[in-house]
This record gives C-alpha cells, sequence and structure tokens, in this order.
C-alpha cells in the first residue's frame, strides 16, 4: 500500500502566530510555539507532530503570509 | 523517511509564489488579503501575465498592495481604481488591468467609479475585498457592514433605520449588461482557496480575452476590526457574512449562453 | 471655428492618447467635436465620455501613469470636482493636460466667461505644495496652440499643464491655422521616452510602481524637494507674456486671457486721446512674469490690473512691484465681462483723474 509521507518548512520570521495553518491541518500536525517568539515577538507555528504531515498543503494555502512550504513523497 | 529525504525540490507541492514579493506584508495576523495576494501573484504567473499585468491599488488596508505583487502598479485615490484602470486598460489594451480594492474603496466613495466601469464593460478584473468594515482607519462601519455589527463608529450595533442597509455589490454589479463574471468567494479554508483561485484565473482570462468586467468578491475577515482572533472571526463570517453575502457565481455569461 | 473646436482638432494633430471628459458648459464642444471627428479611426485616440469629473482626472492619471500623452478638459465647478486627481498627477509627477473654460462662480455660478479661477490654478487648488503650468490663451488660435505647448512643458517636466480659457475665448469663431498632424507615439517610444511609466513589467525590466503615497517623512521631504527643484527650473525657462506699447507707456495695463483683447482696444483708444498706456499680457499666469512687470513697471505712474473676476492676478502684480507704484484693479464678476469703455472709465477713475470721481 502506497504510504503518503509529507514535511513542511515554516519561514518563522515571516510568521505572525495567526493560527489558522493550526486549524487548517487536518492531521493535527501543526501547533504554535508556546513560549518561543520570532524576532517580531509572534508565537510561530511549527510542526510538533511531524511524522503525521501527509503534505496536503492545506495549512499553506491558508497561510495569509506565504510562509510555508510544503514537500511530499508517496513511497509504494 | 526522514524529514531530511522529503524536504528535496522535487518533493515540493508548496512554495511561496514567484511573484510574490519578500517583503514582509503589513496586515494583521490572519488577514484575508495576504492569502487573496498569494492567489492574485499565482494566477498572473500561471497564466503567463507577469510582463502583461497592471495591477490598480486602492485607499485602505491594501494601500501598499504594490509593495507584495511583483507587477506594475499605479496607486489610485480613494474610490477612483476603476476609473485608473478604464484609462490604463483602453490605452494599452494587449495589457490586462485589474484593480484591488476594499468594501469602503469600492463600494462607498468608489460607487460611482464601479458601477460605470462594470456598465461600460471595461475589460478589467476588478476584485473586492469584502470585510464589512474601514480597517485602516481603526474599524469604521462600511458599506458592507452588517446589521447589528458593532464598530467604530456604530458602537451599539448597525440599524438600519440609523444607517441604512448592508450593499450587496457583487449582485448590483452583476444587473449591469457590461460585466461578463461576477462571482463572491471567500478564502477562510483549503478547498475555499481553491475555489477562490479559480474565480479569480477566469477573471484574468476575462479580461485577457476581452469579454468585458469580471468581478470577483472575496467574503473577508477584518479579525483586529471585529476584535476576534483569526479563527474566531472566520467562524463568524462563515455563521454571519456568508448568510448575507452567499458564496458562488452570480452571473457567468460563458455558463449562460448554450 | 470656435476656440473650443480648436482645441480638440489640436489635441488629435498633436497626437493625443487619449481625451477623458464630461459634459460642462461652456466647454462641451471640446468632447461633442472629439467624438464627432472619431480619431479612434484615424490616429487611434481614445476618446471617452465619463461619468463624472471625478472620474475623467482620474482616467487621465490612469492613462498618464502609462506614459501616454492624455488630456481632459471642463469648467469651473468640474475642475474643482477634478482637484484631488490634479494634486494626485502633480504628486506622483504625471504629464498631462487640463483644460478650463473658465465660467462665472463661486458655486454652480452662471454659465457665462470669467476669470475667477485664477487662485485655483496657480496658487494650489488641490491640497498639498504643488504648482501646474498655466498657459493663458487670449486668441483661438492660442488656444490650439498651447494643446502641444501645454503637452510638450508636461512632458519635459513631468508636471501637468492646464490652460486656462475662458467662455469667451471657447466660444468665440475665429480664424486658426492648425498644427499638421503627428504620428502617435509607438509603445516603444513611449518606453524609451517615459521610462517610468507602468506598461507591464515588458521584457521583463524591474516593475513601476506609480504612486503618490510615502509614509517615511524624511523621504516625503525629498520628494517634495525634487517637485520644488523642477518648479524652480520651469520659473527660470518658461516664463512668457507679451507686451503691447509699453515703451512709452505712462500706465500699464496687466491682463491675460480674452480681457486682454478688449484692453488692447482701451489702450488704442486711449492713445487717441494722447494718453499713453501700455498692456502686459501673461501667457503663462504659472510661472508669473514678476520680472517683466517690474521692468515694465519702472517709469509708469500707475499700473491697472483688469480681470474678469475680483482681482486675483493682482496679487502677483502687487508682488512683482512691492510698494513702487500704484496697483488698481478693474473687474466685472459674475459673467459680466466689462467693455473697453469701462476699462478706460476705470483708468482715468484711478489715475489719470482721481478727484473726477
Amino acid at each position: 500500500m502506497a504510504k503518503i509521507q509529507g514535511a513542511v518548512v515554516i519561514e518563522k520570521e515571516r510568521c505572525k502566530g495567526c493560527d489558522l495553518c493550526v486549524v487548517a491541518c487536518p492531521c493535527n500536525v501543526l501547533a504554535l510555539q508556546p513560549k518561543e517568539v520570532n524576532d517580531r515577538g509572534y508565537h510561530f507555528a511549527y510542526p510538533a507532530n511531524e511524522t503525521a504531515c501527509i503534505g496536503c498543503a492545506a495549512c499553506a494555502m491558508v497561510c495569509p503570509d506565504a510562509c510555508i512550504e510544503v514537500y511530499k513523497v508517496i513511497e509504494r | 523517511m526522514t524529514r531530511e529525504e522529503i524536504i528535496k525540490e522535487e518533493n515540493k507541492v508548496y512554495a511561496r509564489p514567484a511573484l510574490l514579493r519578500d517583503d514582509v506584508m503589513h496586515y494583521c495576523p490572519g488577514c484575508s488579503h495576504g492569502v487573496v495576494h498569494k492567489l492574485v501573484a499565482e494566477v498572473i504567473d500561471e497564466l503567463g501575465l507577469a510582463e502583461d499585468a497592471i495591477g490598480i491599488a486602492p485607499v485602505g488596508c491594501a494601500v501598499f498592495a504594490y509593495n507584495y505583487i511583483e507587477c506594475d502598479w499605479i496607486e489610485a485615490a480613494h474610490g477612483r481604481a476603476p476609473a485608473l484602470a478604464t484609462a490604463a486598460s483602453r490605452l494599452n489594451p494587449s495589457k490586462v488591468v485589474f484593480t484591488y480594492q476594499g468594501d469602503g474603496d469600492l463600494a462607498a466613495i468608489g460607487t460611482a467609479e464601479t458601477i460605470h466601469a462594470c456598465t461600460r464593460g471595461e475589460n478589467i478584473v476588478i476584485i473586492l475585498i469584502n470585510n464589512g468594515i474601514y480597517g485602516m482607519t481603526g474599524g469604521q462601519m462600511s458599506p458592507t457592514t452588517l446589521e447589528g455589527a458593532k464598530t467604530a463608529t456604530t458602537p451599539y450595533g448597525r440599524r438600519h433605520d440609523l444607517n441604512g442597509f448592508p450593499l450587496k455589490v457583487a449582485d448590483v454589479v452583476s444587473l449591469l449588461d457590461g460585466t461578463c463574471y461576477v462571482t463572491r468567494q471567500s478564502v477562510h479554508t483549503p478547498a475555499a482557496v481553491r475555489k477562490a483561485k479559480k474565480a479569480l484565473t477566469k477573471a484574468f482570462l476575462n479580461a485577457k480575452a476581452k469579454k468585458g468586467t469580471s468581478f470577483v468578491e472575496i467574503v473577508s475577515t477584518c479579525s483586529s476590526g471585529w476584535k476576534m482572533t483569526p479563527e474566531q472571526a472566520n467562524k463568524w463570517m462563515e455563521e454571519n457574512m456568508h448568510k448575507h453575502y452567499p458564496l458562488g457565481d452570480i452571473k457567468d455569461v460563458d455558463a449562460k449562453t448554450n | 471655428m470656435k476656440g473650443n473646436e480648436a482645441i480638440a482638432h489640436a489635441a488629435i494633430r498633436y497626437g493625443a492618447d487619449g481625451y477623458f471628459g464630461y459634459p460642462i458648459t461652456p466647454q462641451s464642444e471640446v468632447l461633442e467635436t472629439l467624438e464627432a471627428l472619431m480619431p479612434w479611426e484615424t490616429t487611434g485616440m481614445t476618446v471617452l465620455q465619463a461619468e463624472s469629473e471625478v472620474a475623467s482626472i482620474n482616467m487621465v492619471y490612469g492613462g498618464a501613469a502609462t506614459g501616454k500623452a492624455v488630456m481632459t478638459s471642463s469648467s469651473s465647478p468640474g475642475v474643482s470636482l477634478m482637484q484631488e486627481g490634479i494634486s494626485y498627477l502633480a504628486a506622483s509627477e504625471l504629464p498631462a493636460l487640463i483644460v478650463n473654460v473658465m465660467r462665472g462662480g463661486p458655486g454652480l455660478g452662471t454659465i457665462h466667461p470669467s476669470q475667477s479661477d485664477y487662485f485655483q490654478a496657480t496658487k494650489g487648488g488641490g491640497h498639498g505644495d504643488y504648482h501646474l503650468i498655466v498657459l493663458a490663451p487670449s486668441t483661438v488660435q492660442e488656444m490650439a496652440d498651447f494643446v502641444g505647448l501645454g503637452f510638450d512643458l508636461a512632458f519635459k517636466y513631468r508636471t501637468p499643464a492646464m490652460i486656462m480659457a475662458d467662455g469667451i475665448v471657447g466660444q468665440m469663431m475665429e480664424k486658426v491655422v492648425l498644427p499638421p498632424q503627428r504620428k502617435r507615439r509607438t509603445d516603444a517610444e513611449i518606453a524609451e521616452q517615459c521610462p517610468w511609466a507602468v506598461t507591464g513589467r515588458t521584457g521583463g525590466r524591474p516593475r513601476n510602481v506609480v504612486t503618490s503615497l510615502e509614509l517615511d517623512s524624511a523621504v516625503m521631504e525629498k520628494n517634495n524637494e525634487r517637485f520644488q527643484r523642477t518648479y524652480r527650473e520651469i520659473e527660470k525657462n518658461e516664463v512668457r507674456y507679451e507686451t503691447k506699447y509699453t515703451e512709452d507707456a505712462d500706465y500699464l495695463i496687466v491682463a491675460f486671457g480674452s480681457i486682454a483683447r478688449i484692453c488692447l482696444k482701451a489702450i488704442e483708444d486711449a492713445r487717441k486721446q494722447g494718453i499713453k498706456v501700455g498692456l502686459i499680457r501673461p501667457i503663462t499666469l504659472w510661472p508669473f512674469p514678476y520680472d517683466a512687470i517690474r521692468e515694465a513697471a519702472r517709469n509708469v505712474k500707475g499700473i491697472l490690473c483688469v480681470e474678469i473676476n475680483a482681482g486675483q492676478m493682482i496679487e502677483d502684480v502687487r508682488l512683482a512691484v512691492s510698494d513702487a507704484v500704484p496697483v488698481k484693479h478693474f473687474g466685472r464678476m459674475g459673467g459680466i465681462v466689462p467693455n473697453p469703455q469701462e476699462v478706460l472709465d476705470a483708468l482715468e477713475k484711478d489715475f489719470i483723474n482721481p478727484t473726477k470721481a
């Protein structure tokens, strides 16, 4: 059976911590940094549960700041 | 597979649009403008219009739209973008001219320019970001503010006996013979983003094919102005804005003729 | 032909790219003539009747930003509506031509001739520190000639120019020699001549953005300094005026536009009576011919400013001569045009025989 694996790269300095990617992710991959902030003082998003990512790009599509890149591999 | 094995150029399925400039956008966290900017940048790029697109920026939150999308731009006076677009398009018929306006700009101070560009059937794309508020000036009532909504100038909620009714401007322009495509979209979910992109693509193709005016309204949020988190704002928009401003195509001359 | 018609013909012959206008008396013949001549079939010039003067001037702004030679025309109340757009044109350093065929104000006023928009045209009109190059024709020939001159100056200095005519010269019929037909510039010529123009990033060139917005005050001040340098250049190079009978004059009349012709008749009548009067007719109202008036005033006993208004240009004339010479105003308002005898009477009352009055 094919297995889909994904990964996201979040440009943390662009992120404003709006949380919309976290909400959009169907696999609960993303979270906002609970303590750490970026140079602008935002709790930026990060892949907290990386292995669950399926590379669907839902997060990237709704990201208003275009700070998410998505990669996807389909293993057969 | 390890993360390193996945993150390779050949596996990339979503990247920052090539025509989005490096500047960090000045919009508040969660603002719909950013998503629509991305879509406009993607559509211009994908249709091969990078050397043909001329954007007309509004007054309002998107006043700096020209800082973010890599194409030629003219910054208009408040509400006048469709007048600028009319001349830019007529004098440069090989180019594709689009305006990018908020609801205050397009549906209040610029109503006349909007209506007349649409009724003349100018071969342009008009993009309306409708978040029902004046964001830039601090959250005052706009023509599209819903009844009951609290704003800086309707602190007890908009009342139609005092402030009139919310203006369904897309429905208005759909009645004009010059519009070829009028649609209402949103960008709050991945599915909505996909549909909005399809609508924008159609609109830019219409302009290139000189079919008349395409009007794309994006029902949007203003979490700062609405005093909500971006997530709450999306929810409020779905429950309230989408009721008054239902999503979908309002007019499509291509679909009608058979 | 009429002055307004001459403007239309001259615009086509100049190779103008676009005209955007809205009907208002007494200048509607400009738009009417252009629509009748259908230049889009010949030179390719765009002509569009807009929904308002506000839209017209913003169409001019949009067209000018793409490097095209574009113009509009209107009359006083309409030009008031255009002031915002004119300020944007000036701030964005865009060439454009605006024609004001003035009528009597304030408010809706009258449809009859006036010169009461002098302050508006020469001192700003819209908001911010800017100037227009203001040309004041007194003949139908000049109506035609100033279209080309206005466009040339606008493009030379990248600033809007105005032809400030009035209802007399707009409606009056005279013989006129029209300029030869020029070809409209090609897109390649525009790209070369106007590297700032918004034409799409053709050939992948770095993008152009036309904007008057600058939130960094330090940069905005630099922008203003650049505008002012341009204005100083214009003041140095572009002052235009005409003098008649000034060499031996005891008295000087300063008048612009159509009323200058009436004054010339008054001057000729005065000279028959042995009163030596000369005329200075400013052709550019901005830049104003301060030096020429100062020079001409050196040997005169008094200056009469004759204007079809309550006295506007007189402020510039007084600036020119300081207190060296008495300066008086004569004018009519509300659309009434003084006749030569009234001008003579004013001259006599103010200077020649002041006790008689």
